[in-house]
């Protein structure tokens, strides 16, 4: 039964995606940044993914483009899992936001941007969640060594 | 009139909405509230106006910590994610692991891991309401629950060799056997709890004060939960029967006879509610699988993974190199990725992991239930009292481990 849906979501959205396939049940799509918002929008409205699992990011250095978006959705209806990655350039790391779509992106959005940098247009609050204001990097970019130490904050008081 | 707030770390807001509001900050320490976060709140009277939540006080770099280790040795860090049911934790990335290496585990490992799932999940909710309860004043309540929840740890420390955190799953199996006369005592022990849950229906599901505090408190709808990402127990509290367990069976729970026990309206005496059937469930559960449990070996013969044993290992070189790689180099994970989910306590637990066909991990990312439910949290505050907080944010049973990773 899976199967079956995951080739219908396949078939309707293989226009949008450079590349389609399940892989360990999951069907994955490879998509250009600017196709990510109407595919999701479609996602969402027409096939039945309602939930909104994760957003993270893949740091493929030294390849480029460098960075490997990743998202995952589950459809509470057809129980199956929908991944969609898109690759963005270390100069200018932006996707857009789900945040009009999904109200979870809010802090899974947040948690992308602090680990590896990744801009969300139309997301206006990137606060650090997991860090705080004052940290300087993004600990899961390769080139972060892992000992590095960090500035002094100053003494909030 | 003073705008600045007593703490000025990462306010979402700074400005008082009205003039005559008073913003607070509670935590990330506070008696009341268990989990280290910080809640800053603007109150109208007692009443919660807006709520901005802060987690990642006990961020320790558990995804750039995992980039540097063996995948084997990544078994006792996924432990102290959710530290109150680290089985299910092991279990859920051992499996993200095997799915990667195309493993199938053994017939017995696959019915012991979904046993000791339920058992973790038993515990975990035992720890939820009993801390709850504890938190609204309820010590009887709390005192019978982690009486038998002690027990439950010290039994699984006769199991696994820890109360806590187990370092039980291996990649392609678990580490050991069930000790002689381990089945006799659970048996006793469900026994008991079954009497002691009794009792805690007794004193706490028509008690007036309960009542009082829990009933139409940290109301959410299904759209709403759906929304922010809910998942586990509290998106089950408004009515929906969404369970990993039953939509998407891993393990043996396809051969389980189980129901999901659903809400009615999403509040606080809901999720109260939503956990105690749960364990009644696992309960159950546990009790099927102890009469399916077949004999065989627990551990999959697949040397790219599984140490061979320790007497071989003092004999003969091949095992003695064998030892060597699997330790050393860590098991040979072929290159690509996987999101493998299990329906952990508290929602689905998620594990992406990406290989590049080294013994050691590119990415480990953790989709943790917790992390997701903050996001959220605020829905299940705003409008309510501010003594609500304490029991709102009991019930939605945040695990620090997890949420900051």
């Amino acid at each position: 039964m899976a199967a079956g849906i995951l080739d219908r979501v396949a078939e309707a959205l293989a226009p949008d995606a450079t590349s389609a396939g399940v892989a360990h049940g999951i069907l994955v799509l490879t998509l250009p940044p600017e196709a990510l918002l109407p595919v999701v929008r479609r996602l969402k409205s027409e096939l039945g993914f309602d939930l909104f699992l994760d957003v993270t990011a893949v740091d493929w250095m030294p390849q480029a483009p460098r960075f490997e978006v990743v998202w995952h959705f589950y459809s509470t209806q057809h129980h199956v899992r929908v991944r969609l990655k898109t690759r963005v350039p270390e100069a200018d790391p932006v996707v857009d936001s789900l945040l009009p779509l999904y109200g979870a992106a809010s802090f899974m959005e947040r948690e992308c941007h602090d680990m590896y940098g990744i801009g969300f247009r139309g997301n206006a609050d990137l606060r650090p969640v997991l860090l705080y204001e004052g940290f300087v990097g993004h600990p899961l970019r390769k080139d972060y060594p892992k000992e590095q130490e960090q500035p002094l904050v100053p003494y909030r008081s | 009139m003073e705008t600045r707030l007593p703490n000025t770390v990462r306010p979402a807001f700074d400005a008082h909405e009205r003039d005559d509001t008073v913003i607070v900050n509670i935590g990330p320490s506070h008696p009341a509230t268990h989990g280290t976060v910080q809640i800053i709140a603007e109150l109208d009277g007692e009443r919660v106006l807006r709520t901005d939540i802060h987690p990642g006080y006990l961020h320790r770099g558990f995804e750039k910590e995992c980039e540097s280790h063996t995948w084997h040795n990544l078994i006792p860090y996924v432990d102290r994610l959710n530290y109150v049911s680290a089985l299910i934790n092991d279990f859920a990335y051992c499996e993200a692991v095997e799915k990667l290496m195309g493993i199938e585990i053994t017939p017995r490992c696959r019915y012991l891991r979904t046993l000791l799932s339920e058992y973790s999940r038993l515990v975990d909710h035992l720890t939820c309401v009993a801390a709850g309860l504890m938190e609204l004043g309820a010590m009887t309540a709390f005192l019978y629950l982690v009486m038998i929840r002690d027990f439950m740890y010290e039994h699984l420390a006769a199991l696994t060799g820890a109360r806590v955190t187990y370092t039980y799953g291996r990649i392609g199996g678990v580490a050991r056997d069930l000790p002689d006369g381990w089945l006799t005592r659970l048996k006793e022990i469900l026994t008991q709890y079954e009497d002691f849950v009794g009792r805690v229906h007794g004193l706490v599901d028509r008690n007036r004060i309960f009542i009082d505090r829990m009933r139409d408190v940290g109301t959410i709808t299904t759209a709403v939960a759906l929304d922010y990402g809910y998942t586990g127990p509290i998106l089950r509290s408004t009515g929906a029967p969404r369970d990993l367990r039953k939509d998407t069976p891993y393990l043996a729970y396809a051969e389980l006879d189980f129901d999901v026990p659903v809400g009615i309206k999403g509040d606080n005496y809901d999720r109260y509610f939503v956990r105690m059937r749960e364990m009644d469930e696992s309960v159950y559960m546990m009790r099927q699988l102890m009469d399916m449990l077949p004999a065989g070996p627990i551990n999959v013969d697949d040397r790219r993974c599984v140490l061979p044993e320790k007497d071989l290992v003092y004999t003969e070189i091949e095992s003695l190199i064998n030892h060597f790689k699997v330790i050393m180099d860590g098991p040979k994970v072929p290159a690509g990725e996987v999101y493998s989910a299990h329906e952990s306590p508290n929602g689905e637990l998620g594990f992406y992991l990406v290989s590049t066909g080294e013994g050691v991990p590119w990415k480990v990312h953790v989709r943790a239930p917790s992390f997701v439910h903050m996001g959220g949290a605020h829905k299940m505050l705003d409008g309510f009292q501010l003594a609500d907080i304490v029991p709102t944010f009991g019930s939605i049973n945040m695990i620090g481990g997890e949420c900051d990773r």
